[in-house]
């Protein structure tokens, strides 16, 4: 009998984490202080994030079910770092809002361990199963919120969505599966190119991939799939929302990248089906934050409205476009990240959201605060020389490059449109008087201003000091041929 | 044989009638229900194409193996949560859940 060729080292970042989430759960047993598994639970992530860096990129594992390449190594890393970030964010909030700490911190490393695996996947068959087991874990935690009735609203509300999003995610899959005979991207991208008339149901095509966009649209909250996005972010408690707003949409979209290259994305009618979807997005996204006096509801929609000009750089259907868009997520984990860790330092114990007026002269109260918050709207604004500015303007010239000048006039125009509401934040911040009820928020401990110092950092840096990433990313997207 | 297209019409059929369940019912099990009879409308369509396509393969196969372990993982998930949202607000009618807005 001989064994498949598995190669291990593949998955060693999801070993360290199934094993540091296993291991948390027993120690929450006999471990008293809570806050010890919040640090046993960065240090996994820290660890799985060690691992990547060990092995060499483009080696398929599990007879080509996985495929660590430069795309699955960058976006693990990226993912990586938002949960290591939201660990740290974590360990002194958690108590606020939950007894069960240990459940807490295991629940995200394993959303943490299906997001990498979903970076990796390179099969339809892991890609459902790693996209099953980020949404399974992040329904139970977007629900954890005891205290507030919202919370778990939002956990039902995802999860009903969330369920039937996989059943149009499937349906799309075993039509692909169907029309090409397998469910292996890289055979599919094999069997496409010379045969596209002779597949045998190859109409099935286009409407199998159509509802595959279906359920990664929902995954990454495309408009008019979007409907779970604010109340979910809204109701999630905000360490949780800080996470799944970076990490699901980087994980998502690192798979969508891969199965477009795969599918042979020149000539294709889904290239305009996403160009559309990026406007509806877009607009609908950023008009909708507009009138949004939760902040966290505002975000939400802001992300959708990011998710637009993500998907701007793929419908360019290019290299540019695919490397403006891994980029932004890049970019997107930090900003956005720290937006929400500003929220969490700024937000009373009892409380699970923030309103605009509780901003209102914040830079008189906690002036480092202020400036961080405003630095970090800047940067979703897009104002340079942020990474913010810098994401649009790669994923923008990518439209650019394939011939959609339209496309980008309408992502330029939204970004306008965009700032508004970004700049109010700021406004509010510096100008306003603080209202007479403004009672004060506890006194933010070193782990939140670290992970808000950090994002901060990694902001003005990924604007100011790109060659590192973008070497990465250049070589990322090159080894995926894009067609 | 059975042709091919037989498999695949009841498939769509019991996924849109999964779908109808799914959005008209006001009883979240009730949704569930129709989300598992998705599911298996794909399960079917997995099946088919494995039978008439590539049979020397297990593919299709496997994969619906994988759709019904993942579905019941789904649905202990989804009645926890019911269970936790019942016993906060004695109801898991879905129309009820508004509280967020805007």
């Amino acid at each position: 009998m001989t064994f498949p060729t598995l190669n291990l080292p593949v998955i060693s970042p999801q070993i360290v984490l199934v094993v540091a989430a296993l291991v948390i759960l027993i120690a929450d047993l006999v471990i008293v202080q809570k806050r010890i598994l919040g640090w046993i639970s960065l240090v996994a992530a820290l660890g799985a994030l060690a691992t990547v860096f060990t092995y060499r990129p483009a080696s398929p594992a599990f007879q080509n079910m996985a495929l660590a390449d430069g795309l699955g190594l960058f976006t693990t890393a990226a993912v990586l770092i938002a949960a290591a970030l939201a660990l740290l964010l974590s360990v002194e909030r958690v108590a606020d809002f939950t007894r069960h700490a240990g459940a807490y911190y295991a629940l995200i490393l394993l959303a943490t361990a299906g997001m990498t695996a979903l970076t990796i996947a390179s099969d339809f068959m892991t890609i459902f199963v790693a996209i099953e087991i980020l949404s399974l874990a992040l329904y139970v935690l977007s629900g954890f919120n005891r205290r507030d009735a919202r919370s778990s609203e939002a956990a039902l509300k995802y999860f009903l969505l969330g369920a039937f999003a996989s059943g149009f995610l499937l349906y799309g899959i075993a039509l692909i599966y169907g029309a090409t005979g397998t469910t292996n991207l890289a055979a599919i991208a094999q069997g496409i190119a010379p045969l596209s008339v002779s597949l045998p149901f190859a109409p099935l095509l286009p409407l199998g991939v159509g509802l595959l966009l279906v359920g990664l649209g929902f995954k990454v909250a495309l408009v008019p799939f979007h409907m779970w996005t604010p109340d979910v972010y809204q109701g999630a408690p905000t360490p949780v929302t800080a996470f799944m707003s970076v990490g699901t949409k980087t994980a998502s979209f690192a798979a969508l990248i891969r199965v477009l290259a795969a599918l042979g994305s020149h000539d294709r009618p889904w290239l305009l089906a996403l160009a559309g979807l990026a406007v509806l997005t877009m607009t609908l996204g950023n008009l909708a934050a507009l009138r949004q006096t939760s902040l966290k509801r505002m975000l939400a929609y802001s992300s959708i409205a990011h998710a637009g000009y993500i998907v701007t750089g793929l419908a360019a259907g290019n290299p540019r476009g695919a490397e403006g868009a891994l980029y932004y997520l890049l970019a997107y984990t930090f900003m956005n990240l720290g937006a929400f860790a500003v929220l969490l330092a700024v937000q009373r114990r009892e409380e699970n959201d923030v309103s605009v007026e509780r901003l209102h002269g914040l830079a008189a109260r906690q002036p480092v605060l202020a400036v961080l918050m405003a630095l970090f709207m800047f940067s979703l604004a897009g104002i340079p020389p942020l990474a913010g500015f810098f994401a649009k303007l790669y994923v923008f010239s990518g439209a650019v490059e394939a011939g959609l000048a339209w496309l980008a006039i309408v992502g330029v125009i939204n970004s306008a449109i965009g700032a508004y509401y970004y700049l109010r934040v700021t406004v509010a911040m510096f100008m306003s008087e603080p209202a007479a009820d403004a009672a004060e928020a506890p006194k933010p401990g070193w782990p939140v201003m670290a992970t808000i110092a950090i994002a901060a950092l990694a902001t003005l840096l990924l604007g100011i000091w790109q060659f590192p990433w973008m070497q990465s990313i250049i070589q990322a997207v090159s080894t995926l041929a894009l067609r | 044989m059975v042709p091919l297209w037989y498999y695949l019409v009841l498939a769509a059929a019991l996924f849109c009638i999964g779908a109808f369940g799914a959005l008209a019912r006001k009883n979240a099990v009730g949704v569930l229900m129709g989300v598992e009879l998705m599911l298996n409308a794909v399960n079917i369509n997995l099946v088919a194409f494995w039978r008439y396509t590539t049979a020397a393969q297990l593919t299709g196969q496997l994969f619906a193996v994988f759709v019904i372990t993942v579905a019941a993982a789904e649905a202990a998930v989804g009645l926890a949560l019911f269970i936790a949202i019942y016993r906060q607000r004695n109801t898991v009618n879905v129309e009820e859940f508004d509280t967020m807005k805007g």
